[in-house]
């Protein structure tokens, strides 16, 4: 019996996977950062800083993916910083992918945690320190855990945008099959050549099931983590 | 002792307080929403930073704009109850609870189950705050201020948001707390009913100042300060104590000032004292005690003040002896009736109570 996925197949899907795992995990942690500036922090040039971190929104993928290339090429900048301190080059491998595709997601993971930081009480943070509880206790217990929500909401936008990224991979890190070509560049390559429209729909079918399962499993998640923070206790008393 | 000297600007509004409460009991503050009572509250417990001024805790310096001390909220050691509870959402009850408490586990059982048990919240322990009523959650937001060990409570309205049933099942493990810690309590409030059944101190707060600071007897039987303590439903506030019994007509007998009154039986020990609320619509005066009138109590008194109410009424101090700080009634009568008796300063009548006049209600826990 064939196996359900030819070798192409599954190895674009399990790339396209790893990219996006490593461009989230990337991401979250300097965007819980940026989020928390930006939502709670006063200092000159938040609105500079805003207006980059969004950035990516608003350009064309393209012009990002060759940002990136002239940034990171082996004649670029941070290229050659990267090939003497750490002898690695990530022009033209997965780990490009990743980073194209976290900088094309961190906007939304930045928009999905502020959001939820800002709709936090602030005087449940007032009540903790009334109760002793320093700034990083503060933190850590209560303002967290109460953008949980958020978080997980960032983490999956994320998630979703890296799986769909295109434009900025493909011109960073081109369309190499088993390094860079992910599922979209997969489908794209296919398309582009007469007589592989059988492999594209199967490709489009793949694309359409990770969307689900994806979106499934962040429902659930959501529905426990609303549960586990007792949402409900902002409905009248 | 606690000292609050304090000046602030907010926008339009300025703050201007300077306030010794005694360190034992309760002190209410009390005044009209928008007074400046919550900003006094936060200044204490360092949540809205004075402009200039000085609070301390006897020794304890909490703030000094002079010295330039500012003591972070998190080392004040007060316990702050806020009026909407602030319980964090994503932990238990037991959570909530423990979550100030000195790490040196000062609060480790006993104190834990103690506090539990007044507040009786042992069945909500494994909660969360959204599975709560309203009542509940304030019990664990007093819990949990308490079991931090606080050196004073703040309260800030703790009641304001519950209906009359949830409070009247707070209001007397409050004044059970107060019985049974020696903390002092600084109480915001704008309901006079919960500050006659739980305060010592009553201090007026009115547009940013202080108005006045005394006991609420004295206070409530200032007829210069009505518009202040009478906003709601003006009467006057007097202690008493239980002298005796009558089973037969189902009453008790106090003594309030040396006059004797009569209310529906109380089920108290002699001696226990007691603080009444006499609404000043409830008193009527007679120049001479009527024979064939229903009223239970009669009390001989001197006209001690006339003051002007609104049109038609008048608002008549009445003194219960001739002491020089006797208790006081307050009675709102019309117009036409004081000018009809012929009512001046000085003038000997008689003080008329209905013994429904009296609310057990109002009616406050031993008092010292």
């Amino acid at each position: 019996m064939e196996p359900l996925l030819s070798e192409t197949e599954s190895t674009a899907l399990w790339l396209t996977l790893k990219v996006a795992f490593w461009s989230v995990t990337i991401s979250i942690l300097p965007a819980i950062a940026v989020a928390m500036a930006l939502a709670r922090g006063r200092f000159p040039g938040k609105s500079v800083l805003d207006g980059i971190i969004h950035l990516p929104l608003v350009l064309p993928p393209v012009v990002v993916g060759y940002l990136l290339l002239e940034l990171f090429s082996r004649n670029g900048p941070l290229g050659l910083w990267l090939k003497s301190t750490f002898d690695v080059s990530i022009a033209f491998s997965w780990q490009g992918a990743a980073l194209a595709s976290a900088v094309m997601a961190f906007p939304l993971i930045v928009r999905a945690i502020r959001l939820s930081l800002e709709a936090i009480d602030p005087g449940l943070e007032s009540a903790a320190r009334t109760l002793g509880a320093g700034r990083l206790r503060v933190l850590l217990t209560v303002t967290l855990p109460l953008s949980l929500p958020g978080l997980l909401a960032g983490t999956i936008l994320g998630f979703a945008r890296s799986l769909g990224e295109f434009g900025a991979t493909i011109t960073f890190v081109s369309n190499i099959p088993g390094e860079t070509q992910t599922l979209p560049l997969a489908l794209f390559s296919k398309a582009q050549i007469p007589g592989g429209e059988a492999a594209a729909v199967r490709l489009t079918l793949i694309s359409v099931a990770i969307a689900f399962i994806a979106l499934g499993a962040s429902e659930l998640l959501a529905r426990r983590m609303r549960a586990r923070i007792g949402l409900k206790e902002r409905g009248p008393s | 002792m606690i000292e609050i000297r304090i000046e602030k600007a907010l926008g339009a509004f300025s703050l201007d307080i300077d306030l010794t409460l005694p360190a034992d009991g309760i002190s209410a503050l009390f005044g009209a929403s928008g007074a400046g009572k919550s900003s006094i509250l936060n200044a204490v417990a360092g949540l809205l930073r004075p402009d200039t001024g000085r609070i301390a805790l006897g020794e304890r310096v909490l703030f000094d704009s002079s010295r330039g001390i500012d003591t972070p909220v998190r080392n004040r050691r007060l316990g702050v109850v806020f009026q909407d509870g602030r319980l964090f959402p994503h932990m238990t009850v037991r959570s909530n609870l423990l979550y100030g408490t000195p790490a040196d586990g000062t609060a480790a059982p006993p104190a834990f189950d103690d506090v539990v048990d007044l507040l009786g919240v042992s069945h909500l322990l494994d909660r969360r705050p959204g599975d709560l009523s309203g009542g509940e959650r304030q019990r664990v937001a007093i819990g949990r201020a308490l079991l931090m060990k606080p050196d004073v409570l703040l309260m800030d309205e703790p009641l304001a948001a519950l209906d009359g049933a949830r409070k009247a099942e707070i209001l007397p493990m409050l004044s059970e707390l107060r019985a049974l810690r020696r903390i002092p309590i600084l109480y915001v409030s704008h309901q006079m009913d919960e500050v006659v059944r739980l305060a010592d101190t009553l201090v007026l707060v009115d547009g940013g100042r202080i108005a006045a600071m005394d006991s609420v007897e004295a206070l409530t039987s200032r007829l210069d300060l009505r518009h202040l303590t009478g906003r709601h439903e003006a009467g006057s506030v007097l202690r008493g104590t239980v002298t005796g019994s009558d089973t037969e007509w189902g009453l008790t007998e106090l003594s309030v000032g040396g006059a004797k009154l009569f209310v529906s039986t109380l089920g108290l020990e002699r001696g226990t004292p007691v603080r009444l609320r006499i609404r000043a619509r409830d008193v009527a005066i007679a120049l001479t005690p009527p024979e064939d009138a229903s009223f239970l109590n009669m009390l001989p008194a001197t006209v001690a003040e006339i003051a002007e109410a609104d049109g038609a009424s008048l608002d008549i101090s009445l003194a219960l002896s001739d002491a020089p700080h006797a208790p006081r009634l307050w009675a709102r009568i019309t117009r036409r009736s004081a000018d009809r008796l012929g009512l001046r300063l000085g003038l000997p009548v008689h003080a008329l109570l209905k013994t429904v006049g009296i609310d057990r209600h109002t009616l406050a826990g031993p008092h010292k």
